[in-house]
């Protein structure tokens, strides 16, 4: 027990400078775990919102269903099978048939993605409700972005373009009968939402989905052929690499910071251990082992940490906690990277990461206070005292 | 004598009955059918080259691109486009319903599957299927002749055409037959629903080899604002004679 209190004792007997390692050692601290919280966020944020918006409880593709490339739109459509159909009656699934598309706003062409959904479904949280009215021709839900892109506004008729399952072109004067706001881009860019039924008819395509999206609850996930299921580790594939890479970005920044603290650090140690020799040639005659001050040392060096999560937590938790609370409001530009961002990002700090934090924190710190203390394994006692270094 | 005037007599009746027949041929009504059969016969041809220039006019301006085609039937045809310098020596080669494109610059042949040839050629109002498409009107449609119109001083049978097949782009159209030169001269091509899509107008009519040749036409989007795009066949041999290896996708680079 005595090596822990004149370890602490011997740092801040070092005063400023041992002050000045805490508090750069200290930004990491702050750095890391706001980084990682932010990029925790803005996975969460993002993977609530597409689950609820877009990808349900997991998805059944038709089989030629690729959303990456439209070419394939064309052929992917299907009569919706048995097993999935009990689920749609019961409302535990929600069928979407897309069907490519051209809408002429304001005499301009623009290529889009027409989806059909039922206006009664919940398994989605999309204001479809606003679809169901009779009286129009082909009622029309676009999202904030797409109105932005098109200047369309409630009210307003669009004539939209597409062709039907033999190929023949198709037209009808469409009416925007609602504007949605969602944070989920990738259900609002470039697309329209018109009712399913509607879509059939005027696609020839009656019955037939090209996905069916699943309630969030579901447990079961019935084999049919010709659909192939797409559970939630898939969907949210994209999302979860995405805020990985985002991390690893991010960590450049905090590496390059706890290097410059973890240099100060190791400074001080070579500097320390050079300016106390004979302190140290003083302790092996009272009898204090090679190891013991090598101990010490280390422990002065690893303690630099601890005060360092001690500076942190005094000014960093408020900080965060603030932070945490009124969030990060997006630039706008982060809006068209497709991931669903919301306007404001909330980070979450979780127990494991301040915890993982600390511990990579004192694990550095340690190993940098020890690698200088190496040499004093070598040091011969009557050399220590005379002030030499062997 | 009497063998002069027996003869003679013979030869009246079969003169007579000669122009009886004709003037009885003459007048009667032309069917849709009948006229669309000739439009066909006019334009079609087994195998045609044409030198063409397309003027695609958008809204930062107009440019032109000028191509040469090689058509045998409906089912092959060969482009090389020859200005302007970006786009000279990219040649597409159609077989049936499906496309391969090769770029010069990237020295890369590009198979394109049969939904690309509904996107736009290089901007303009033609997808590519409008621009390679020559069917013989009277296997996809049937036409009524539903009225007569002076067009561009020449008197016009308006056809209605009906689509009679599924698989076909245009639902309907309506299109002004020329009614001495069987040449149409005027297109509206329409969706399932009746919606006006595209229009296709005929600004100059020259003969070639006894058919008669629109060589000057405008296409349109009619959907969308713009002054659609400009079409100039500026030389066409029909019935040419193409080695049949130009259809292959070796002839491409």
């Amino acid at each position: 027990m005595i090596l822990p209190r004149l370890a602490l004792r011997n740092l801040l007997g070092a005063g400023l400078k041992t002050w000045l390692n805490v508090v750069v050692l200290s930004f990491s601290f702050v750095v890391i775990i706001w980084s990682q919280g932010l990029y925790k966020g803005m996975g969460d944020q993002a993977r609530v919102a597409q689950t609820d918006a877009e990808f349900g409880g997991g998805q059944y593709w038709q089989e030629k269903y690729d959303p990456f490339d439209p070419l394939t739109l064309q052929d992917a459509h299907a009569a919706i099978p048995e097993s999935l159909q009990t689920k749609i009656e019961k409302g535990e699934a929600a069928p979407i048939l897309i069907s490519q598309a051209t809408i002429y706003p304001e005499g301009r062409l623009q290529t889009i993605l027409m989806k059909g959904i039922d206006p009664a479904q919940s398994v989605v949280n999309l204001p479809t409700r606003f679809l169901d009215q009779e009286n129009e021709d082909l009622p029309v839900l676009i999202g904030t972005r797409m109105a932005k892109n098109t200047g369309l506004k409630i009210g307003d008729t669009v004539t939209v373009r597409w062709r039907d399952v033999q190929g023949t072109f198709d037209a009808r004067d469409a009416k925007i009968v609602q504007i949605m706001k969602t944070n989920v881009p990738t259900v609002d860019q470039a697309q329209i939402w018109v009712p399913l039924d509607k879509l059939q008819a005027l696609t020839r395509m009656e019955n037939e989905a090209s996905l069916v999206i699943l309630a969030q609850d579901t447990r079961e996930f019935p084999q049919t052929s010709g659909w192939i299921h797409k559970d939630m580790d898939f969907l949210l594939k994209d999302i979860n690499t995405l805020v990985k890479t985002k991390q690893v970005g991010g960590s450049i920044i905090y590496i390059i910071l706890l290097a410059l603290a973890m240099l100060a650090i190791f400074n001080t140690q070579v500097l320390s251990i050079f300016r106390r020799r004979k302190e140290m040639g003083t302790l092996m005659s009272l009898g204090m082992t090679r190891g013991k001050i090598i101990q010490l040392f280390t422990m002065e060096g690893a303690m630099h940490s601890v005060l360092a999560a001690v500076v942190a937590a005094i000014y960093g938790i408020p900080l965060l906690l603030s932070f945490a609370k009124k969030g990060w409001a997006m630039p706008q530009a982060m809006d068209d990277y497709g991931i669903a961002l919301g306007e404001v990002l909330f980070p979450v700090y979780g127990t494991g990461l301040v915890i993982g934090t600390t511990v990579l924190i004192l694990l550095v710190t340690t190993i940098v206070s020890f690698l200088p203390t190496r040499k004093i394994a070598k040091l011969k006692p009557t050399d220590a005292l005379r002030g030499k270094m062997t | 004598m009497k063998k002069v005037t027996a003869f003679l007599i013979i030869s009246f009746l079969f003169v007579l009955s000669v122009l009886l027949t004709t003037s009885t041929w003459a007048q009667t009504p032309l069917t849709g059918e009948e006229i669309l059969r000739r439009v066909d016969a006019n334009i079609g041809s087994d195998n045609k080259i044409a030198t063409a220039e397309m003027i695609i006019h958008g809204r930062r301006g107009s440019r032109a691109i000028k191509s040469k085609s090689w058509v045998s039937g409906e089912e092959k045809s060969y482009t090389e486009y020859l200005a302007p310098a970006r786009e000279e020596g990219t040649k597409m080669l159609k077989l049936e319903d499906q496309l391969w494109t090769y770029i010069p610059s990237t020295d890369r042949t590009i198979k394109i599957a049969g939904h690309m040839l509904r996107q736009s050629v290089m901007g303009s109002d033609l997808s590519y299927e409008d621009m390679m498409e020559d069917p013989e009107l009277l296997n996809l449609y049937e036409a009524n002749i539903i009225g007569e119109e002076i067009y561009l001083d020449r008197p016009c049978w308006i056809l209605e055409l009906t689509a009679k097949v599924e698989d076909i782009s245009y639902h309907s159209r309506k299109i002004w037959v020329d009614k001495e030169r069987y040449v149409s001269l005027k297109e509206e091509r329409f969706a399932r629903s009746g919606k006006l899509l595209k229009i296709f107008e005929v600004k100059e009519v020259r003969q070639f080899q006894n058919r008669w040749v629109p060589t000057r036409m405008v296409f349109k989007d009619a959907l969308k604002n713009g002054m659609g795009t400009e079409y100039k066949i500026e030389t066409i041999e029909f019935n040419a004679d193409i080695p049949e290896a130009l259809f292959t996708k070796a002839s491409l680079r």
